[in-house]
C-alpha cells in the first residue's frame, strides 16, 4: 500500500475507533494513539523522502499513487509529495499531536469532539497530499467544515457568531477558489480535448493570458481569505479567540497554512504571468497585514486576541514572501510557514492551559506567573521569543530568509514594501514583550493565583513536542532548507523564465 | 399491443394495475383491516421499482406519442426510489386514526400522479405531454387537502390546484401557438421546423413559463410556500422531490431537443431566472421558523442551481442535472424524513422546537445534518459532487461570473442550514423533545436516504452510466 494512502486511511479508522469507545478516556486515548502514530508516520515519510532524494530520483512527486474518479471529468484520485508538502505534513502531524493533547479534559461530548478534531485533520492532510485539484478542493472543504461544530460547541466567548463568521467567510473564500479552479480546468489543455485537474500537469502549459488575469485573482483570494489576506481576514481573531484550544492549535497552525501552500501551488504555480502582473496589489495587502496585525496585536488585552493578531501578521508575511516570486524568499515562506505553525500552535496550547488554571485571558488581571507555575513560564517565555525571532528559534530562521530574498529585488518598490514589512519585527517585539512582561513578571495580583498547579504529564507532551520542533528547525535548519530547495527550484525556474511584465 | 410492448410501457402499466388492485382490496377490507393495504402497497411497489430496472430497448408506440430508451427509463427509476422512500417515510403517519379510512385515496392519487409524470417523461408530442402533466398535477392538489379538516391543508389544496390551472392554461397557449406556427405536435417535427421568427420565441416562453411554475422558479414561486407548509409534511416532500424531480428530467429534455434552436436566446433568460431564482429562493428562507416553509424555500433555491446545467448546453450540463435531482432527492428526502418522523410522533415543525435535538435524539440529529450538509454542497457527502458538477457544466460553457453567483448563494445557503444544525447541536434546551423510537418502515426509509447522500458522491460508476447515456445540444 502506498504510504501516502495510510495518511487518510488512519485517520478514518481512528474515527471508526471513536465511534466504538464509551467515554473520554477510551476516546482520548484512541484518537492520541491514531494522531501518534499519523505522527510517526510523518516522520518516516520524511525519512523515505530523504532517502529517495539520496538515491538521485528527481521526480517532482515522490510516493505517487493514481486512481482514476470520474472518467468523463477526468478527476483522479491522484497524490504525490514532493519536499513542501512533506514538510507541511510532518507540521500537521505535530501540530495535531500536540492538540490531542492539549485536549485532554474535555468532558462534554469528548467522543464528538475528538471525531470533528479528526476529520478537520484528515481534511488538512488530504490536502497536502493531493496532486489533483478536485480532490485538493475536496479535502479543503472537508477542513473548513468541522470548524463549525468544533468552536460552535465546545467554544467560549461569542461562539455562536464567531463560528458562523469563520465559516461564512471560509465558504465565500471557496466560492472563489471554485471559479479559479474551473477556469483552470477548462484551460488545462491547449486544444479543448484532454482537460485535467492534475497540478504537475497543467504547470506544463501555459493558460492564456487573458484567463490567467481573471482566475488569479479568484485563487490567490480565495486561498488569501485562508492565510489571513487583509481585509479578509476579521474572521481570524473572533474565530481564534472563540474555538477551544485545540481548534485554536489546529487552525492557527496548520489550517491557515492551506492558504500559503494553496496561493503558492495553485494560483502562482499555474498562473506565472498574472502573478507576476498583479503581484504588487496583493503585496501591499499583505505588508498591510503584516503591520496592521503586530499593531492590532500590541493593543490587544485578551491573550488569545493577542495571538490571533499576531498570527495574521504572520501569516501576511507568508503571503508576502510567497509573491517575492524568487528562491530565498520562497525558501523562507515555506520555513515561515513551519515555524509559525509550531510557534503558533505552542503559544494556543499555552494559553489554554493557563486560562483552565486563571480563568481570564485578560493580561492585567493576571501578574507574576513565572513564580506559581515555571513550566509553563519558561515555555510561554520561549514561544514568545521564537515569535520575536530570537536566533536559534524557528523563527529567526524564516524572517531572516524571507527579508533576504525579498531585498533581493533591486527595484524602489520591492525594497520600500519590505523595510515597511520589516518593520513588524520590531513591533513583534513590542507585543511580545509587553506580554510576557504583564503575565509573568511583577507581583502576582490575585491570592487565588498562589496555589495553581504547574503543567500536567499531557500538558507537558504537548508543550515540549512544540518546543522540541523549534528549536530543532532553528538550531539546524539547514536539512528543511535543502529538503524545501531541492522541490522549489524547477517552480522558481518556471517563475523567472517568463518575460517580466509588472507594473513596477 | 404485443407482449414486448407490454415490456416497453411497464413503468406506466404496472403502476396502473397497482392503483387498481389497491382500490380492489380496500373495497373488500373490512374498515378494522384497512391498515393491511399499507404492506402490501409497500411490497408491490418494492417488486414496481425492481422490475422498472430490467433493461429495456429504445422504441416509439402510438405512431410517436410514447418513446422509451435507457435515459428515459433511467429517470423514472430515480423517481420511483424517491417514491419508495416517501412511502416507506409516511407509513406511521397513514396509521394514525384519523388517516384510516383514507389510506387507499393517499396511494391511489400518489400512484396517478406517478403515472402522469412517467408519461410526461416518455411522451413524444405535445399532446401526450399535456395528458401527463395534468395527470401529474391535479391529483396532487387532492393530495395536499388530504387533511381537509385542517383548514390549510385545505387551503394549500386549493392554491394548488389555482396554480396549476393558470400555469396550465399558459401552457397550453404557448402549445397551442408552437403547433399554429409549425403546423405539428410532434417533438422531432417541431425540431425541424423551429426557426427563431418571434411568434415562436413567444411560443417557447409560454410554454416555459408553465415549466417555471411546476418547478417554482422565481417569479412564478408565489404558490410554494404556502402549499407546501399546509400540505400533510409528506405531501410536501412528494411536491418538492418527485415532482420537482420529474418537472426538472421534463425541462432539460425539452429544452436539449425540440427547442434546442432557441439555446442563444433562452440562455439569456435562463441565466436571468437562475440568478434571480437562487437570490431570492435564499434571501427568503433565511428568516423562517418553520420547517416546512424553511424546506420549501430551499427547495426553489436549489432548483435555481438546476437551471445552471440547462445553461451548460452539453453533456456534462445533462448529466450534471439527472445526477444533481437524483442526489437533490436523496438529500432533500433525508431532512424531510426526519421532519416528518419529528411531526408525526411530537407534531412540532418550528426549528425551536430543534434545540437540543442532539441531547435527546443523536441519530436523527446526525442524519439531519448530513442531510442539510448536502443540499448545502458540503464534501464529502454526494450534495457537494452534485453541485460541482453543475458549476462545471456552466463554466464550460463561459458562464464564470454566474458559477461565482451561485457559489455565493450556496454559501448563502449554508447559513441558514446551518442555523438548523445549531439548534440541534449547540443551543441549549430546558425541554428538549424527548426522545422516540421511530418504527421499522421510517428508519428504512431515513437509512436508504443516508445510505444515498453518502454512496452516491463517492460511487463514480452511477455518474458515469448517467452521462453514457446523457446527450447535448447539437450545434
Amino acid at each position: 500500500m502506498n504510504i501516502l494512502n495510510l495518511f487518510i486511511v488512519i485517520p478514518i479508522l481512528t474515527v471508526v475507533g471513536i465511534v466504538l469507545t464509551k467515554d473520554l478516556k477510551q476516546s482520548r486515548l484512541v484518537s492520541a494513539i491514531g494522531m501518534g502514530v499519523q505522527m510517526i508516520l510523518s516522520f518516516i515519510l520524511v525519512y523515505l523522502y530523504l532517502k529517495e532524494r539520496a538515491t538521485g530520483n528527481t521526480a517532482a512527486m515522490l510516493f505517487t499513487y493514481d486512481a482514476l474518479w470520474f472518467p468523463t471529468l477526468n478527476i483522479h484520485y491522484s497524490l504525490g509529495v514532493d519536499g513542501i508538502s512533506v514538510a507541511m505534513i510532518a507540521l500537521t502531524g505535530i501540530v495535531v499531536f500536540a492538540g490531542i493533547f492539549a485536549s485532554w479534559k474535555v468532558t462534554y461530548l469528548p467522543r464528538e469532539f475528538f471525531i470533528s478534531l479528526i476529520i478537520l485533520a484528515s481534511g488538512v492532510f488530504g490536502f497536502f497530499i493531493s496532486v489533483d485539484l478536485f480532490t485538493m478542493f475536496l479535502f479543503y472543504e472537508l477542513a473548513v467544515i468541522p470548524m463549525y461544530l468544533l468552536i460552535g460547541i465546545w467554544g467560549s466567548g461569542p461562539k455562536e457568531y464567531s463560528a458562523m463568521k469563520l465559516t461564512l467567510m471560509l465558504m465565500a473564500g471557496s466560492a472563489m477558489l471554485m471559479v479559479g479552479i474551473l477556469g483552470i480546468y477548462f484551460f488545462s489543455s491547449p486544444d479543448h480535448t484532454h482537460l485535467t485537474f492534475n497540478l504537475l500537469e497543467i504547470s506544463k502549459i501555459r493558460i492564456p493570458i487573458q484567463m490567467q488575469r481573471f482566475l488569479f485573482q479568484f485563487t490567490f483570494i480565495g486561498f488569501g481569505i485562508l492565510g489571513a489576506l487583509f481585509p479578509f481576514h476579521t474572521w481570524s481573531p473572533d474565530g481564534h479567540a472563540s474555538a477551544p484550544t485545540a481548534v485554536s492549535m489546529l487552525h492557527a497552525g496548520v489550517l491557515m497554512k492551506l492558504g500559503g501552500y494553496g496561493a503558492f501551488r495553485v494560483a502562482i504555480f499555474l498562473m506565472p504571468e498574472a502573478a507576476h502582473e498583479q503581484a504588487w496589489i496583493f503585496l501591499i495587502l499583505t505588508s498591510v497585514s503584516v503591520v496592521y496585525g503586530a499593531f492590532s496585536a500590541a493593543v490587544q488585552n485578551d491573550l488569545k486576541y493577542i495571538n490571533a493578531y499576531s498570527s495574521v501578521s504572520h501569516c501576511g508575511l507568508v503571503l508576502f514572501a510567497v509573491l517575492m516570486m524568487n528562491q530565498t524568499a520562497m525558501n523562507g515562506a515555506i520555513v515561515q510557514m513551519i515555524s509559525h505553525g509550531l510557534m503558533t500552535a505552542l503559544f494556543f496550547a499555552l494559553i489554554g492551559m493557563i486560562y483552565g488554571r486563571t480563568h481570564t485571558r485578560i493580561i492585567q488581571e493576571m501578574g507574576g506567573l513565572m513564580k506559581v507555575i515555571p513550566f509553563l513560564g519558561v515555555v510561554y517565555v520561549i514561544a514568545g521569543l521564537a515569535s520575536l525571532g530570537l536566533p536559534g528559534f524557528s523563527g529567526f530562521v524564516a524572517e531572516m530568509i524571507i527579508f533576504t530574498g525579498a531585498f533581493q529585488h533591486v527595484d524602489v518598490f520591492h525594497r520600500v514594501i519590505t523595510i515597511v514589512a520589516a518593520s513588524s519585527i520590531v513591533i513583534t517585539a513590542v507585543y511580545i514583550l509587553r506580554v510576557v512582561g504583564l503575565l509573568l513578571m511583577g507581583p502576582i495580583k490575585n491570592d487565588h493565583f498562589l496555589h495553581l498547579d504547574d503543567a500536567k504529564w499531557y500538558e507537558r507532551i504537548s508543550t515540549i513536542t512544540l518546543v522540541l520542533a523549534i528549536t530543532a528547525i532553528g538550531v539546524a535548519p539547514f536539512w528543511l532548507t535543502n529538503m524545501i530547495n531541492f522541490s522549489l527550484a524547477p517552480i522558481v525556474e518556471k517563475l523567472s523564465a517568463i518575460q517580466i511584465t509588472s507594473l513596477f | 399491443m404485443n407482449f414486448s410492448d407490454i415490456l416497453t410501457m411497464r413503468h406506466e402499466l404496472m403502476l396502473t394495475l397497482l392503483a387498481l388492485v389497491v382500490l380492489i382490496i380496500d373495497l373488500n377490507l373490512h374498515n378494522r383491516d384497512k391498515h393491511l393495504i399499507i404492506p402490501i402497497t409497500l411490497s408491490l411497489f418494492f417488486i414496481h421499482t425492481l422490475v422498472g430496472f430490467l433493461p429495456v430497448d429504445k422504441s416509439v408506440l402510438f405512431g410517436g406519442m410514447y418513446r422509451t430508451n435507457s435515459l428515459l427509463v433511467m429517470m423514472k427509476n430515480i423517481l420511483n426510489v424517491g417514491v419508495l422512500i416517501i412511502l416507506l417515510q409516511s407509513v406511521t403517519w397513514l396509521k394514525k386514526e384519523e388517516n384510516r379510512e383514507k389510506i387507499s385515496e393517499y396511494f391511489i392519487l400518489l400512484f396517478s400522479t406517478l403515472i402522469g409524470m412517467n408519461f410526461m417523461i416518455s411522451s413524444g408530442d405535445f399532446l401526450m405531454f399535456y395528458l401527463g402533466l395534468e395527470l401529474a398535477t391535479i391529483p396532487v392538489a387532492a393530495l395536499a387537502a388530504y387533511t381537509h379538516h385542517n383548514t390549510k391543508s385545505a387551503e394549500a389544496g386549493i392554491k394548488l390546484l389555482l396554480s396549476s390551472a393558470l400555469s396550465s392554461g399558459i401552457l397550453l397557449f404557448g402549445i397551442s401557438l408552437i403547433y399554429g406556427s409549425t403546423g405539428s405536435i410532434y417533438y422531432d417535427t417541431v425540431m425541424e421546423l423551429y426557426q427563431n421568427s418571434p411568434m415562436q420565441v413567444m411560443a417557447f416562453i409560454f410554454f416555459f413559463t408553465g415549466m417555471a411554475f411546476k418547478i417554482s422558479l422565481v417569479p412564478f414561486h408565489l404558490w410554494t410556500a404556502d402549499v407546501y407548509e399546509g400540505a400533510p409534511i409528506n405531501v410536501t416532500s412528494y411536491l418538492s422531490v418527485i415532482s420537482k424531480g420529474a418537472a426538472a428530467f421534463i425541462l432539460i429534455i425539452v429544452m436539449f431537443t425540440v427547442f434546442n434552436k432557441l439555446a442563444p436566446i433562452y440562455n439569456h433568460i435562463l441565466y436571468l431566472i437562475s440568478v434571480l431564482t437562487m437570490t431570492i429562493g435564499n434571501l427568503f428562507a433565511l428568516r423562517q421558523k418553520n420547517m416546512k416553509r424553511f424546506l420549501a424555500f430551499s427547495s426553489i433555491a436549489q432548483a435555481g442551481f438546476i437551471l445552471l446545467g440547462i445553461l451548460g448546453g452539453n453533456i456534462l450540463g445533462m448529466t450534471s442535472v439527472i445526477y444533481f435531482v437524483l442526489v437533490y432527492i436523496f438529500s432533500n428526502l433525508g431532512a424531510f424524513g426526519v421532519v416528518s418522523a419529528i411531526q408525526t410522533v411530537t407534531g412540532k415543525e418550528s426549528m425551536d422546537d430543534y434545540d437540543g435535538l442532539y441531547a435527546t435524539n443523536p441519530k436523527l440529529s446526525l442524519l439531519m445534518m448530513l442531510a442539510l450538509f448536502s443540499l448545502a454542497g458540503i464534501p464529502p457527502v454526494a450534495g457537494f459532487f452534485g453541485k460541482f458538477f453543475l458549476f462545471a457544466s456552466a463554466a464550460s460553457a463561459g458562464y464564470y461570473w454566474l458559477v461565482f453567483i451561485a457559489v455565493l448563494n450556496a454559501t448563502v445557503s449554508l447559513y441558514y442550514y446551518l442555523l438548523v444544525v445549531k439548534a440541534m447541536f449547540i443551543n441549549k434546551n430546558e425541554t428538549p423533545l424527548a426522545y422516540f423510537k421511530s418504527d421499522l418502515a421510517t428508519r428504512t426509509g431515513l437509512i436508504l436516504s443516508g445510505l444515498g447522500i453518502f454512496i452516491l458522491g463517492f460511487w463514480s460508476q452511477i455518474y458515469e452510466i448517467i452521462n453514457s447515456l446523457s446527450f447535448g445540444i447539437i450545434h
